[in-house]
């Protein structure tokens, strides 16, 4: 009773989140001056009756928050909404999703091998030079945009070595996707590896590990299974935070390895200034950031029996 | 009258924190940062002298001819694209960058300590609402929350970049600052504050907030470097600052297309940015240790 309770309130809240959300991202695409119908015509100017019949079939002659209900409506119903140059927006991005969740998974499952890798490893030899080196040069690599590293190795490992392919998606995967996944990771490092550390080094000093240690236990298993057990909760949270925002992220990477996946999409929309496409993908990324939120909650108390009250 | 009363109780209870930020500023993790950053600040306020440093100051000043070439003797850091000299826009980009940085920061405090405050003191229904509102903004990636703002803002500046930013920064530190004040809120100091007969605005301002207030400013010291990241993500996707500003996002935006030819466009924008913003994250990272109790053992 008390746990379904929790899920109404908790999905509750997420819709309050989604609606506003929503109407923020509508509003200012949509609510601010400049009139996309003239626009249509170019040079030539349009004709009254003209302007007047595509405000209908736009339903741009109804006020604002109407707009937005039937907008909210069409989500519903799967409809991201038209193009001004009617273009559905959810055919436009139904081919580029797989490329994006392939794209955002690869850089995900690299920052979890890599970044719990390195937390365990700081975390055991720690005060240590390798502990120092993980730090700063994980540190060093989020500190410089995303784009100047995607640049830079792209020379670098596809121009100049011809390891990996320089742009596009015809090689496959993982050959297309190695490069931009890697620079996407990097980014994420920084993080995963200092929660890990910070937790793995909680959970050395603590009285159940002592004991494990006491009674003979392999250090191999007192790491491998009492210690990470523990230790990965909150890693496992944020990096299920992270997907969310990974797939969000792509935008840039996807724009320099001209990887044709919705975040392309966007970039793209945002260059020829196509509002509907905009709201679209931004939505559609939200929504996909907000339930993986919600599955992140689900996770966290499947994995912490504490969380579950 | 209450004056008396009321002047030792903080000062004691910030004593009792300076101490540990004391031996912090002693750290090489500390004084390094932070002569960088005075630097940085120092170049960002006076950049005239440091750009004539090599004798060629005018970032202004350009010649065709010279389109993407290497350093030489005057121009340490060669020619950009328009042929102006490198080094002189990468100083004078300095301002640029630190003040999105320094603004969005101070903007996105400022709502996070008021909503966070309001939220924290005052509970019930203003409280839920509130933490709604922050869950509303919190439910955006900054990157793409502010592409769907800044795509349709007119006139791109410092001042509007920074705004649009802070819109989708404050809710992180909101949460923050309202997680610490109701710790304090049920404090004795604070109910003895209370029992006093003190207005509400007198116990916030006096007790509440210097006690709360210093896990805030460590993240507001790293979001500092993460915004400079930001704006020049931003500037790259062609939706941040525009020319004729000076940049180093600008300058990073356009060195990118011509990587291959000229990669010292790229290279010394990004060895500045990268070294304002790891000072910056160091910075605040050593005062996190220093604040954090559970470190100190």
């Amino acid at each position: 009773m008390k746990t379904a309770l929790a899920v109404v309130e908790r999905v509750g809240g997420l819709a309050v989140v989604f609606v506003g959300v929503t109407f923020v991202i509508y509003f200012t695409v949509f609510a601010l001056p400049g009139d996309p119908i003239r626009a249509l015509g170019g040079d030539r100017p349009l004709s009254d009756a003209v302007v007047r019949a595509l405000r209908a079939e736009y339903h741009l002659d109804e006020p604002l928050w109407q707009q937005y209900t039937r907008y909210i409506g069409g989500l519903f119903r799967g409809d991201f909404g038209t193009t001004f140059t009617g273009q559905s927006v959810g055919d436009q991005m139904a081919s580029r999703w797989p490329v994006t969740v392939t794209l955002a998974l690869s850089a995900w499952l690299l920052e979890i091998v890599v970044g719990i890798g390195l937390g365990v490893l700081s975390a055991l030899r720690r005060g240590t030079l390798v502990d120092k080196a993980i730090l700063g040069g994980t540190i060093v690599a989020s500190a410089i945009p995303v784009f100047v590293v995607g640049v830079t190795l792209q020379l670098v490992f596809a121009v100049r070595l011809d390891w990996f392919p320089v742009a596009g998606v015809t090689a496959g995967w993982p050959a297309a996707y190695a490069l931009p996944a890697i620079v996407i990771a990097l980014f994420g490092l920084a993080s995963v590896s200092r929660l890990t550390r910070a937790s793995v080094l909680e959970n050395l000093s603590s009285d159940y590990v002592r004991t494990a240690r006491a009674k003979g236990l392999a250090p191999r298993r007192v790491i491998g299974v009492h210690v990470m057990r523990n230790s990965l909760i909150p890693t496992a949270t944020f990096l299920a935070t992270d997907l969310g925002y990974l797939l969000g992220g792509t935008v840039i990477i996807e724009g320099i390895f001209n990887l044709p996946g919705v975040g392309n999409l966007l970039f793209g929309a945002i260059r020829s200034h196509e509002g509907a496409t905009v709201v679209g993908i931004s939505t559609a990324l939200i929504l996909v950031f907000l339930v993986t939120s919600l599955l992140v909650d689900a996770i966290h108390a499947l994995l912490d029996p504490r969380v579950r009250r | 009258m209450t004056e008396s009363f009321t002047t030792p109780v903080a000062p004691s209870l910030a004593g009792g924190r300076r101490h540990p930020l004391r031996r912090a500023v002693r750290r090489p993790g500390f004084v390094v940062p932070a002569v960088v950053i005075l630097l940085l600040t120092l170049i960002a306020v006076f950049p005239g002298p440091f750009a004539g440093l090599f004798g060629n100051g005018d970032p202004r000043v350009c010649d065709l001819g010279l389109s993407g070439a290497d350093p030489t003797g005057g121009h340490p850091f060669g020619y950009d694209l328009q042929g102006c000299d490198v080094w002189a826009n990468v100083v004078h980009g300095t301002r640029a960058s630190l003040s999105v940085g320094l603004l969005t920061t101070v903007l996105s405090m400022v709502v996070a300590i008021v909503v966070g405050t309001i939220a924290g003191m005052r509970g019930g229904i203003v409280d839920a609402a509130l933490s709604r509102l922050t869950d509303v903004f919190l439910g955006f990636p900054l990157l793409l929350g502010a592409v769907v703002v800044l795509n349709s803002a007119g006139e791109r500046s410092v001042l509007t970049v920074s705004l649009v930013l802070a819109l989708f920064g404050w809710p992180t530190m909101a949460r923050l600052v309202r997680g610490s004040v109701r710790s304090v809120r049920q404090a004795d100091f604070v109910l003895a504050a209370r029992t006093m007969g003190l207005s509400t605005w007198r116990i916030v301002t006096r007790y509440v907030l210097p006690s709360s207030l210093s896990p805030v400013f460590v993240v507001a010291t790293i979001t500092v470097g993460g915004v400079i990241v930001a704006e020049s993500s931003l500037t790259y996707l062609g939706i941040g600052l525009e020319a004729p500003a000076i940049s180093w996002g600008l300058q990073l935006a356009s060195a990118s297309s011509q990587f291959q030819n000229a990669p010292h466009l790229l290279v010394f924008p990004a060895l500045f940015l990268a070294v304002t913003v790891l000072s910056i994250i160091s910075l605040g990272d050593t005062l996190r240790a220093a604040l954090d109790p559970r470190r100190q053992q």
